[in-house]
């Protein structure tokens, strides 16, 4: 473990925050934006050009409003909440190779953090905390409308993590491997995207990530006809600002998730028939990479404005009822079929 | 060894804490922690899996439901049984045997077991794997349909609850 290595992986660790917290604060003018188009109107436009400065404005207000802690809230816990939940949405990142190798001079430095050979299996694990930043929050907040929207989300997050898990189990049957790195190595090119081999575990699983990010249709949690603003009720500030933050910080990993998944991550068509060199490869890898986030990311969002939300029953039948019995029918199928392949071809 | 030692006192000093804090939802946020700790015991023993496993099932599963259950409770001083002193003489009685039967098995395993002689890599997935579905296969088997018929037993209780309501 020599000084070069630590200090490459910190730079890297430095930039992927800021990338993250960079494309997290542009996520909510984009989804403002968005919300404009499909609405037939502008969205904000005044802060600079295009609105450009207008999460600046955002985030800036978010400094200079009053912080309020209510007088019966759990003092440390009320703290502790916001700081959980964006921690958990900020650490899952890790794992996800964001590029191919790059040869700088005879220095070859991997664009992945730590590929560790349980990578998604830490995914999953930072998932299945990040609850508890909602939970705390609501509970602490000594309040009925913020508790309810934290069971909400608790019960909600428990339910669809079963339906993930098995949605991937399926995956890892065709990939043989856990590490995310050598997933999104096996899918060079075009063809060989988990996408063509697992549609069905592809749907169970963006579906369970919608409702993984609290995203509408399954926005229970924060669901404000009914809750005025669930498990956030009582916060202000940038403690609110930490919790929205690390919605779409939650959105933005489970969009480079799938599309390293299932879309080939930084693979794309014939890179290696262009006759490129390998730091050109990866620099494409790169782009092409943030690419496909950035469709996941607009398919989010164009689903908050063409479906409504769920009934809470109908969540948890979707979620128990409909997709664990497919995701295990899913498994079987896989399994069938690499039985019939490894046999017959 | 340094490493263990501090997070040992680590899993010891928070377990205490578990016990020891009055408020219910404290004592398993103290209870969450100790699982941390153990997560970390197993990551140093090149456990991989084991570490991650720990992490999601007892972390963020079982967890989570006991702190959901708390809540919905909301309990306080009000609520809380009485336990009279001849319980909790038993119980620490009860306790001290636990102690003694636990301090007794470990002295006869002693510590030439798999653990320290075998190869480090005992705890990844491919090896844990290969011993659990073929050495153990039928104790693993076992196990599972204890947990089914555990749940199917759960979900028997709860539709019965159901028809006499």
């Amino acid at each position: 473990m020599e000084v070069a290595f630590i200090l490459e992986k910190l730079i890297l660790v430095v930039i992927v925050f800021v990338i993250t917290l960079v494309i997290a604060m542009y996520s909510t003018l984009a989804e403002r934006k968005i919300a404009g188009f499909m609405q037939d109107r502008h969205g904000p436009d005044r802060a600079g050009i295009f609105g450009l400065l207008q999460p600046l404005c955002d985030g800036g207000k978010f400094f200079f409003k009053e912080e309020i802690i209510p007088a019966y809230a759990h003092k440390t816990l009320f703290v502790l909440g916001p700081v959980i939940a964006i921690i958990t949405a900020c650490i899952t990142s890790a794992v996800i190779p964001w590029g191919q190798e790059l040869t700088i001079g005879d220095r070859t430095v991997s664009l992945q953090v730590a590929d560790v050979n349980i990578g998604v299996l830490y995914v999953f694990g930072v998932i299945a905390l990040g609850v508890y930043g909602i939970m705390l929050g609501g509970w602490a907040s000594n309040n009925k409308f913020a508790l309810m929207g934290a069971i909400r989300a608790a019960s909600q997050s428990i339910s669809y993590e079963i339906g993930m898990g098995l949605s991937l189990i399926a995956l890892l049957m065709v990939t043989g491997t856990l590490s995310v790195g050598e997933i999104v190595a096996q899918q060079s090119g075009f063809v060989n995207w988990n996408i063509w081999v697992q549609p069905l575990g592809f749907l169970i699983f963006i579906t369970c990530a919608f409702a993984e990010c609290n995203r509408v249709p399954f926005d229970l949690p924060e669901c404000e006809t009914e809750l005025v603003g669930g498990y956030h009720t009582e916060y202000s500030s940038m403690k609110l600002g930490l919790y929205m933050f690390s919605e779409y910080i939650n959105m933005f990993v489970s969009s480079a998730l799938m599309a390293s998944l299932y879309f080939g991550g930084y693979n794309f068509p014939f890179m290696y028939d262009l006759g490129l060199s390998s730091n050109w490869i990866t620099i494409i890898g790169v782009i092409v990479f943030f690419l496909k986030i950035f469709g996941f990311i607009f398919f989010f969002m164009w689903i908050r404005w063409t479906l409504p939300r769920f009934r809470y029953d109908q969540l948890m039948n979707l979620g128990w009822k409909v997709l664990i019995p497919l995701a295990i029918a899913n498994i079987v199928l896989t399994g069938v079929f690499s039985i019939i392949k490894d046999t017959y071809f | 060894m340094t490493i263990f030692y501090f997070v040992a006192f680590l899993s010891i000093f928070f377990a205490l804490m578990t016990i020891f804090t009055k408020n219910p939802v404290h004592s398993v946020l103290y209870l969450v922690i100790t699982f941390f700790t153990f997560t970390i015991h197993y990551i140093l023993l090149n456990a991989q899996f084991l570490a991650v496993v720990n992490f999601i099932v007892y972390m963020g599963a079982i967890m989570v439901l006991f702190l959901f259950v708390l809540m919905l409770l909301n309990l306080n001083k009000d609520t809380e049984p009485m336990k009279s002193n001849l319980v909790k003489i038993m119980g620490t009685i009860a306790g001290m045997c636990l102690i003694a039967t636990v301090l007794g098995a470990l002295k006869v395993i002693e510590t030439n077991n798999g653990f320290v002689t075998g190869n480090t890599d005992f705890g990844l997935v491919k090896n844990l794997g290969k011993i659990l579905f073929d050495e153990f296969l039928l104790p693993f088997e076992l196990s599972s349909i204890l947990l089914l018929t555990a749940m199917v037993g759960a979900i028997l209780l709860a539709k019965k609850d159901k028809k006499e309501a």
